[in-house]
Parts: structure tokens; C-alpha cells; sequence
């Protein structure tokens, strides 16, 4: 009896504190980044500022007039938006396929698939850099679009494929016998039933999108550079600004943290749906 | 049908996402730093002036040199001027990667520092003009120095640097005796470490170009080197570099900094004297010379619009937009770049380490010499410094913890820097 007493004091108190513990944690970074960047370059280095000083918006107006934010910002929206729809166009169909119609090279090809992932980007730098050259398709929305999706195709394959499976076959099977072809079962059965997850999916798909900065960073100049490359020229070797440099990363991952905070029951049920199983 | 629909997406995902492009532009990639920063807004006025567009592409140093590396083998296309340093200008010269630069009468060649038109020239033409340059000198705490009673001189003795950074260390009131570079890099402790190793008489590779890091002066530079920093410096040395050190500095933390001359402009303790960088009885002295440059990459097709803007951004009209400008003045100046720049008195009223620098920037000589044959102070003007500055400054870095002995890193150093060199083809 004891025990269980005990059990359920933590599971009422110890629990909840250790959560809030572990999520003040988490976002401590993010929240002395935000404070940071209302801060003076100066200010921001000067221990006797580190809590209290006067706040300035001067770091963010002067990455509106003089960094051009919103061309960055106009770029990662647009560069993200239209990878989760190519990598949703591409991955419903291929993991409707390989759920509902799954061959004894099904699990290899998902294997496969999830092993493009563990190549490191640095190997095929050059190469992307000199192809993609050739082609004219340097710092061109298309090709950072092209690229995040063939990144986190294999990523959104499988979390499809995990929902997918969990439909009974037996529903697309009627549909079948209704005389509704591929794409119909896709589009009137599949996609109505797995809604969930493939919102879901596509959220954390334009997370990673966003996030992404390898590529971003090293396919563009001006035309197709996103806020990740914005935060990255934002860095200096000589010279402290990190002011400046706080209000740049606040500003980039802002949008994503509220779109988070919004999604975020559909983002935790997303990452540990095929966790709880 | 789904092949019509397809082409249709196809295409609609090229019109949203195709971006434009404009003749009448000029696109420059730039390291961030403070004098790059003031040069977007300066550079307002030029654009006004001529209708050219300038589209800035600030890069970390390191994503500014991989990408500027790549675009510049590919036969360039990417950007019309780029921003390199000291130890990418004769290399590229050389490989044809980067235009040469001719300038009119009206710019002044003459006026650029000798020691920045030699580090930035190979065979005497000259292929990036320098934007602003640095050497690298003593700051330290005068008041902190006199207190202990101690002196530090113009080109002292280490041995004498060492009794001060001893006499001011004081760790139990958070002041350091001696604050240096020692995060791994090519740019970070190998740079500084090399500068010291070459005031022991060491050098990094022997007239075969076989390297030179097992012999004995490199032993006593590093001994001396974890010696100092190791029992003086602050704790957590092996993760500084210039940004860690300045912070310290300016929490009051650091009884002397050797380090870039461009530092003076930042610190804001008002104790600050300065000193020409320290020897151990040997010819050359531990300092350093380095430069941000413009240049133009050999495929650039604006290339006569790439050279006019070059020069007006390394003009002395400049340095004088920049002093009269309201949001910068004197003290924002590029300096280490041209001598002029050091008689503008109200430059002078305002930098107080003016002379200092000039005479550090001076006494560097980035020319192959007897002692080294080899371009380059703080690096060797080969492609595969890089490479071995990295290795190098790793296993100084495993000296300074302990991890290693400074015997078994130099070791380590030789043998990888043997391995690169050999693989490249120097030597058999």
C-alpha cells in the first residue's frame, strides 16, 4: 500500500516537476537568445547586463533595413511550403503502395531508402555544387526545393507507411470492390482516413525543411538564400555582435517555433506514433 | 491525365520558385566582420553614384572560404568580387583563379603597405586589394602591470613577458596573467603558435618543403608556449580564440592578450597599453600579418565593374567616407591597409593604437626568407596548410590539456603534416 502511495505522490508532483524541469531546460537556450537580442552588441557581453538592461529593438530594425529579412524570410517560406507538398506528392502514393500493396523487396526498399540518410552531406558537396552549375541550376528556389525534399522523402515515406499500415486493408479492398481505381482509393478512402498523420507528417516535414542549413547555405548566393543562410553570415570570427546575431536567429526560428506551439499535439502524436505501438 | 497534371505541377513549380537576375549588379561575398558591415551601408553612396546594385553575401569565415573555394575552381559565376585572405591570394594568383588587379595612377598603389601588396601578390603582381589588414601585438592592463611592477617593453624578451603574466596573474580575484589563443584551427592556435615558433627560429618546412615540427626550436616554442598558458592563462584555454579572449578581456579577466592588432579597436578598458609582439633573441619577432582582400574571380563576366568598385572600396576616398560618415567616424576607419590612413590626424586623435599597429604590420615579412622558405607568417601560402594548420593545432590543443606531451603532439604533427606533403606530391 505504501508503495503505491508513493507511486502516485510522484506520479501527481514528481512527474509534472520533472517535465517543467526538463522543458525549462529545452527552451532556456531559445529564451536567452530572445532576451539577448534585445540587448546592445555591447550589452550583451557585459555580465552586469546579463539580466537587467535597457531593451532595444535596435537590433531588429537593423536587420530589416540593412539584411534584407524578408527576402530571406520570403524564400524559406516558399522553399519549405513547396518541399512538404513535392516530398507529400511523391511519399502519399509510395507509401500507399508499399502499405497496402507490399511486395518481399518492400522492406529492403525501406531500408534502403533510410540509409540514403546516413550518408554524410559533405561527401556529395562537390559534386551537387558542380552539377548543379552546369545545369544553371545554382541558387535557384527549384533546385533548394528539389533538395529538401529528396532529403526528407525517406523521413516522411516511413512515417506515411506506419500510418498507412494501421488502416485496415480490408476498407481499400471495398473501395476496390466499388470499381474506384488507384488514385481514387487515394484520394476518397486513404487520404480522409489518415488525415492525422499526414498532417502531421507534413508539419514536421516543414519543420525539417526550415531547419535545414547544410544545403541552403552552400547551393545559394542571393536568389534562392534562406534565413538559415542569413544566420549564418551573421557569424564573425573578430568581433562580438552577438546582439545582432541573437535577433537574426530569433527572428528565423520564430515563425517555426509558434507554428509549433500551435501543432503541437499533432508534432508529439507525429514523433511517437510508431513509439507507442 | 496524371502525366498532363504532373507537367502542369512541374511547371508551376518553376514559375513560383525561378528568381531574377539583373546585368546591372554586382554580387560580393564578404565575411562578417565589423568593417564589412559599415562598408554595406557606406557603399549606399556608390550604388547612388553609379546605378550599380550591390548584393552583399555575408558567409562565415569558414562557409565563406569552402564556398568561394568552390565556385572560384568551377570557373567562378557565382560572385563578381570576393572576399580572401592573405593565404588564398598568391595561391589562386598563381592558379590563374583570380584576375590581376590594375588600377589607375589616381588610387595609389604605392600608398598600400609594403608588407600587404607583398602577402597579397604573387610574383609581383598584385590580385586582391586589401580591405583592411592586421598584425598582431601585446595589449595589456597597465594598471595591472604597474601594480605588480612590472614593465612590459616594445619586442621584450619572452622570458620578461612571462615574469609579468606571472606577476599579474591573480586567479583568486578572476584576473589571468596571460590570455591566448588556444582553440584548435589553422586560423586559431596554429596561427598563434606559429608566430611564436617562429620567433623561437622554427619553421614549418625545410628548403625540400618536408616539414620541420620534430626539430628543436619547435620543442622550446610549445614547451614555453604550454608553459605559459597552461600555469597563466584562464582555465578552459584549449576553447579560446580571438571572440572568447575579447570577452574575457573586457570583463577584465586578462592581465596581457597577444593577439590581432584589430583588437585595440574593440577593448574598453581604458588601462590598455600596447607593446610590439614579444622574440626569444632571434631575428624575427611573433608577429603575425594578415589581410581581408577583395578580388575577382577569373570567371566573373562583370569584371571591369567588379575592378571600379574594388577600387573605390580600398581608396583613401573611402577610408575618408567611412571617417565622415555619421553613423561610423574616425575610430570606424579600415585600418593595416594604407600608410595615408596613418597620417589623417583625426584618425589619429581617436586610435590610439595607430602607431602601434603600424609599426607591428611593418616589421612583418610574409616573404620566403633563408630561415623559411616559404610565403606566409602565420601559415605557409600552400594549398595544404589548411589541412595540416588543423592537424597541428589539434594536437596542440591535446598539449595544452595534457592529454598529450608536447613530444608525443609535435610527433603526431610531423608525421600527419609528412603524410599530407608527401600525398601531394613535394617529395617522394
Amino acid at each position: 500500500m505504501a508503495i503505491v502511495a508513493k507511486s502516485s505522490k510522484f506520479g501527481k508532483y514528481g512527474r509534472p516537476t520533472l517535465a517543467w524541469i526538463v522543458g525549462l531546460l529545452f527552451f532556456f537556450p531559445i529564451f536567452w537568445m530572445v532576451l539577448t537580442s534585445f540587448k546592445t552588441d555591447a550589452d550583451a557581453v557585459k555580465p552586469e547586463h546579463l539580466i537587467w538592461f535597457t531593451p532595444t529593438l535596435e537590433n531588429y530594425l537593423n536587420m530589416t533595413e540593412n539584411y534584407d529579412y524578408w527576402r530571406f524570410a520570403k524564400n524559406s517560406v516558399i522553399t519549405a511550403v513547396m518541399a512538404t507538398l513535392f516530398t507529400l506528392f511523391v511519399g502519399i502514393p509510395a507509401a500507399y503502395a508499399m502499405a497496402f500493396n507490399p511486395s518481399r523487396a518492400t522492406k529492403d526498399v525501406l531500408m534502403w531508402m533510410l540509409s540514403t540518410k546516413m550518408l554524410p552531406a559533405a561527401a556529395v558537396l562537390y559534386p551537387m555544387t558542380f552539377l548543379t552549375k552546369s545545369v544553371g541550376l545554382f541558387d535557384t528556389k527549384f533546385l533548394i526545393v528539389m533538395v529538401l525534399s529528396l532529403i526528407n522523402l525517406p523521413i516522411v515515406i516511413w512515417m506515411l507507411f506506419t500510418y498507412f499500415k494501421e488502416i485496415p486493408k480490408d476498407i481499400i479492398e471495398a473501395g476496390k470492390m466499388d470499381g474506384v481505381n488507384t488514385w481514387g482509393e487515394i484520394k476518397e478512402i486513404l487520404i480522409p482516413l489518415a488525415w492525422g498523420g499526414i498532417a502531421s507528417t507534413a508539419l514536421l516535414c516543414f519543420i525539417f525543411c526550415w531547419n535545414e542549413a547544410y544545403w541552403t547555405v552552400r547551393l545559394t548566393t542571393t536568389d534562392a538564400a534562406t534565413l538559415s543562410k542569413l544566420i549564418e553570415g551573421n557569424r564573425a570570427p573578430e568581433g562580438l555582435f552577438f546582439g545582432r546575431l541573437s535577433a537574426v536567429s530569433a527572428a528565423a526560428v520564430g515563425p517555426i517555433v509558434v507554428l509549433g506551439w500551435f501543432c503541437q499535439k499533432q508534432l508529439v502524436q507525429g514523433l511517437t506514433f510508431g513509439a507507442v505501438k | 491525365m496524371f502525366v498532363k497534371n504532373a507537367l502542369r505541377a512541374a511547371t508551376a513549380l518553376t514559375l513560383v520558385t525561378a528568381g531574377s537576375a539583373s546585368a546591372e549588379s554586382l554580387t560580393i561575398a564578404i565575411v562578417n566582420n565589423g568593417h564589412m558591415i559599415n562598408m554595406q551601408k557606406v557603399a549606399e553612396a556608390y550604388t547612388a553614384e553609379t546605378g550599380i546594385d550591390l548584393n552583399w553575401v555575408s558567409l562565415e569565415e569558414g562557409v565563406l572560404r569552402e564556398q568561394v573555394t568552390s565556385d572560384t575552381a568551377t570557373g567562378g559565376g557565382q560572385y563578381d568580387i570576393i572576399n580572401i585572405g592573405m593565404q588564398e591570394a598568391p595561391i589562386w594568383g598563381a592558379a590563374g583563379w583570380i584576375e590581376p588587379l590594375n588600377f589607375s595612377d589616381a588610387y595609389d598603389v604605392e600608398d598600400l603597405l609594403p608588407a600587404m601588396r607583398a602577402g597579397l601578390s604573387h610574383e609581383g603582381t598584385l590580385y586582391a586589394a586589401p580591405f583592411y589588414g592586421e598584425s598582431s601585438m601585446v595589449m595589456y592592463r597597465k594598471d595591472l602591470a604597474d601594480a605588480a611592477g612590472v614593465t612590459i617593453r616594445d619586442n621584450d624578451s619572452w622570458w620578461n613577458v612571462k615574469e609579468a603574466a606571472a606577476a599579474m596573474h591573480d586567479p583568486d580575484n578572476g584576473v589571468y596573467g596571460a590570455c591566448l589563443r588556444g582553440k584548435p584551427g589553422w586560423g586559431d592556435n596554429a596561427a598563434f603558435i606559429t608566430t611564436i615558433a617562429n620567433s623561437f627560429g622554427a619553421r614549418w618546412f625545410d628548403e625540400e618543403m618536408r616539414p620541420d615540427l620534430d626539430s628543436v626550436a619547435w620543442n622550446a616554442a610549445i614547451n614555453f608556449y604550454v608553459d605559459l598558458l597552461g600555469n597563466y592563462g584562464p582555465p578552459g584555454s584549449e576553447g579560446n580564440s580571438f571572440n572568447e579572449i575579447l570577452a574575457l578581456y573586457n570583463e577584465d579577466k586578462c592581465g596581457l592578450w597577444i593577439d590581432a592588432t584589430i583588437a585595440a579597436s574593440f577593448l574598453e578598458n581604458p588601462n590598455v597599453a600596447y607593446a610590439q609582439s614579444p622574440n626569444a633573441g632571434n631575428p624575427v619577432g611573433a608577429n603575425w600579418l594578415w589581410a581581408w582582400a577583395f578580388a575577382i574571380p577569373a570567371g566573373s563576366p562583370n569584371a571591369d565593374e567588379a575592378q571600379k568598385f574594388i577600387e573605390w572600396a580600398t581608396s583613401k576616398d573611402y577610408v575618408k567616407a567611412v571617417g565622415n560618415h555619421p553613423e561610423f567616424g574616425w575610430g570606424s576607419v579600415p585600418t593595416g591597409q594604407r600608410a595615408s590612413t596613418y597620417d589623417i590626424p583625426e584618425f589619429k586623435a581617436v586610435a590610439k593604437f595607430a602607431d602601434a599597429e603600424m609599426a607591428a604590420i611593418d616589421s612583418a615579412a610574409p616573404g620566403a626568407t633563408d630561415l623559411k622558405p616559404y610565403v606566409g607568417v602565420q601559415f605557409v601560402a600552400i594549398p595544404e596548410f589548411p589541412q595540416i594548420g588543423v592537424i597541428m593545432g589539434q594536437e596542440m590543443a591535446a598539449a595544452l590539456t595534457g592529454a598529450k606531451t608536447v613530444e608525443e603532439a609535435l610527433a603526431a604533427s610531423q608525421e600527419a603534416a609528412d603524410s599530407i606533403m608527401r600525398e601531394a606530391g613535394y617529395y617522394e
